[in-house]
């Protein structure tokens, strides 16, 4: 028997379940990363007067003011995606799926040279609490990222095509969904950005 | 998504990958009923080592080393496995994965739950955290030894922990998995005409449950990945600057707080407290409705009280931390918040024993267990508030009261209810009936020898001895007055033990040579007894289910028979 709502909502809640489930899904991602902002909040106020600041200095702000473009500028073209899937041009959401992809790719890309860079300088996330901090949450992020490419990547690739001619409406439900998750991932950066490279 | 139920499976897709919500439950219970066995075990040769301190311990004595005597670093192992395993292995996996799973879809009259697949991979995903956390038995470094809360510095330092931090995050990963499909299959799936307030009280608990699950676990998961940076990256986010560790000043580069991670924990750790215990109740609520013969007392106060208790349960977490010296106005706070949540308990506890008043009880083996498990969580409970008072507490804590106190509301208190619920569904799962008789020699033994293992630790606890020692506290001159309960105590547990007997014969007995019964042999209301026995696979029901009714309409005045089912016009 075919479980029901999957594609069409339900009347009551006006919610399919995957939409739902999306939800549920990202209020326990804030909570993840809730509990890790509350951990800098925590070890920031308990730190000694400048030091967060003094090691913060250390980051490079124009690669990651760049990296924040980037990942904005994916956040929409995933939306564009979706939007060509609901005007039935597949040609588009293709392009727009893989401009995300690339977009993705740079933000990581880049991030690999910031890493690197700290290395080379002996800065190790065993240096000092802020750059602790600092890896743990961007390399989190950053794992985020990369489950975010396997998926599209899954939709990008000929398996997409042949969804799309099956069951048009659930994919598009599909693209919708991977999308919802990676605003919450750049939403997440919106936040990283500021804390880790500006305060 | 979903396949249809002519479909054609070998046996590993229907019973090992499979995605039917009744298989991943029944793969859940069987697991985690193992599991619960298992951190029994470990118990049962730490009692061994209190009553008769550094003496061979009696058959499984060649596994702990050469002498057969349980060693400190092994006593402090067993501890930390004990808990976690219980947890997070046992009763969570039994009481949402396992009952959750089987019984949320077949309750609301749903064909499977919203991601079947999803509910694979978070049984899966379980099993694995299972299989990491065991074998570190094996590793050359030995299970983790720093107690199921992982206090850091201590955690830091002691061999086996990263072992459990990498399956800790297996085990969160499934209950995420397990708990959101739990929300979207009963805010979705709910058959036409079965409106919130006509869901069965078990629903509830399972709902807010499983929202304690996903709003509650993540911070555990953080903590853990900040645990796992400080053991594998040499991070201090927990170590803070001129630590000594073994006479020596610890060589990182500090700044961070042990605190950080008790908030974290018991962010985590009090919410998980009511993912005990709320299913359970959800449980007791649908055998007392069902033996009394009428509906629940108060059932909608009883689910205010419930959502009430999800939502305080955030806000409680310090109370483990009164000793912490984090100053008198969080106490103060935490205090109140402590005193306020009692309050949902209760009436969720009035409200079940004011159901029993002028119902026509049947004593049967379900209702047993369950009205066992009224003043067992009482005593739990009432037990509780001194240590929620940080004045009393400062006696108390890190006592064997404590652990008589939360043992009394898991112990004879959650475990009792998951008896009832495996007694009071077995025929729904398999289609016969467990033996009375059995049953009997299983609840009665159980009741007697539980309390004799807990409630001599309310005494010694209140003399002072402290928990987690290796002797039992030998060396305090304030224990000597109380040391002789620790020999009953053990062997209570050791009785205990043998009193799970019957339950395990039942079981196989019932499987192999058991009697049909038909499909609703309790005469119950709700929506799963509707179905056959078990019930179809993929689908559940044979058509299509429609509700006109509330959840226990038990002997309205009137009707012919003294139950209606929810899914009779």
């Amino acid at each position: 028997m075919q479980i029901p709502y999957t594609t069409e909502e339900r009347p009551d809640t006006g919610l399919t379940n995957s939409k739902l489930g999306i939800w549920v899904f990202l209020a326990s991602e804030i909570m993840l990363f809730g509990g890790l902002f509350s951990a800098y909040v925590f070890l920031r106020l308990a730190a000694p007067e400048g030091d967060f600041a003094y090691w913060g200095s250390k980051l490079n702000v124009p690669l990651a003011t760049l990296n924040t473009l980037v990942l904005i500028s994916s956040s929409m073209t995933v939306i564009m995606s979706w939007a060509s899937l609901k005007m039935k041009d597949f040609k588009k959401y293709k392009l727009y799926m893989g401009l995300t992809l690339l977009f993705s790719l740079i933000f990581l890309c880049i991030k690999y040279v910031e890493y690197t860079s700290k290395f080379d300088h002996g800065y190790f996330p065993s240096s000092s609490t802020f750059l602790a901090i600092y890896f743990t949450l961007t390399g989190l992020h950053g794992l985020h990222i990369l489950g975010g490419i396997i998926v599209m990547t899954y939709f990008w690739l000929p398996i997409g095509n042949k969804m799309w001619h099956t069951e048009p409406e659930h994919f598009t439900d599909r693209i919708e969904i991977a999308g919802l998750y990676w605003h919450f991932v750049d939403l997440v950066w919106i936040f990283l950005f500021p804390i880790l490279y500006l305060l | 998504m979903s396949q249809d139920s002519h479909h054609e499976e070998n046996f590993i897709q229907k019973y090992i990958f499979s995605v039917d919500h009744k298989i991943i439950g029944l793969q859940y219970g069987i697991t985690s009923l193992l599991f619960l066995l298992f951190g029994f075990m470990l118990m049962m040769v730490m009692r061994w080592q209190l009553a008769y301190p550094e003496t061979v311990v009696p058959i499984v004595g060649s596994l702990l080393g050469e002498t057969g005597i349980l060693l400190p670093e092994i006593y402090n192992s067993l501890g930390a496995m004990h808990g976690t395993i219980m947890i997070f292995l046992g009763i969570v996996p039994l009481a949402v994965g396992a009952f959750g799973n089987y019984f949320v879809p077949l309750q609301i009259g749903a064909p499977d739950m919203a991601f079947p697949k999803l509910n694979a991979a978070s049984y899966w995903s379980y099993f694995v955290g299972g299989v990491i956390m065991i074998s570190s038995f094996f590793m050359p470094e030995g299970a983790a030894r720093s107690g199921w809360t992982s206090y850091p510095p201590l955690s830091i330092f002691e061999s086996g922990q990263t072992i459990w931090l990498i399956s800790m995050i297996f085990l969160i990963t499934s209950s995420l998995l397990g708990s959101m499909n739990i929300i979207v299959t009963i805010v979705q799936l709910r058959a036409p005409g079965l409106s919130w307030f006509r869901l069965p009280f078990f629903v509830w608990a399972q709902f807010v449950t499983s929202f304690l699950l996903v709003l509650a676990f993540p911070p555990l998961e953080a903590a853990a990945v900040l645990q796992l940076m400080d053991r594998v990256a040499s991070t201090s986010f927990f170590l803070p600057s001129g630590l000594v560790y073994a006479g020596n000043t610890v060589d990182v580069s500090g700044g961070g707080s042990p605190l950080l991670w008790q908030h974290l924990f018991w962010f985590l750790a009090h919410p998980e407290v009511y993912v005990l215990i709320l299913p359970a109740m959800g449980i007791v609520g649908e055998v007392i409705a069902n033996n009394t013969r009428k509906p629940l007392w108060g059932y909608r106060s009883m689910i205010y009280a419930t959502v009430f208790l999800g939502f305080m349960s955030f806000i409680v977490w310090a109370h483990h931390m009164f000793l912490t010296g984090m100053g008198q106005a969080m106490s103060a706070f935490f205090q109140t918040t402590t005193m306020i949540i009692s309050i949902p308990s209760v009436v969720i506890l009035t409200s079940f024993f004011l159901s029993l008043w002028g119902g026509s009880i049947r004593f049967n083996t379900p209702m047993l267990f369950a009205l066992a498990f009224l003043p067992m969580f009482g005593i739990g409970g009432l037990t509780g508030l001194p240590l929620g008072i940080g004045a009393a507490d400062i006696h108390l804590h890190d006592t064997y009261y404590v652990i008589g106190h939360f043992h009394y509301v898991v112990a004879p208190g959650t475990i009792f209810a998951l008896f009832a619920g495996i007694y009071y569904w077995f025929p729904k799962m398999t289609g016969k009936k467990l033996s009375e008789g059995l049953g009997k020699l299983h609840f009665w033994p159980s009741l007697i020898f539980m309390n004799g293992i807990f409630m001599p630790m309310f005494i010694q606890g209140l003399a002072g001895v402290s928990r987690r020692m290796y002797d039992g506290g030998q060396l305090y001159a304030h224990a000597q007055d109380v040391l002789q309960w620790n020999e009953f105590m053990s062997i209570s547990a050791f009785c205990l033990g043998l009193a799970q007997i019957p339950f395990i014969l039942n079981v196989f007995i019932t499987i192999f040579s058991g009697d049909k019964v038909d499909r609703n042999p309790w005469g119950s209301t709700t929506i799963e007894w509707s179905a056959p026995s078990p019930p179809l696979p993929h689908a559940n029901f044979e058509g299509p289910v429609k509700v006109y009714r509330d959840p226990y309409e038990y002997s309205v005045p009137g009707a012919e028979k003294d139950f209606t089912p929810q899914t009779e016009k």
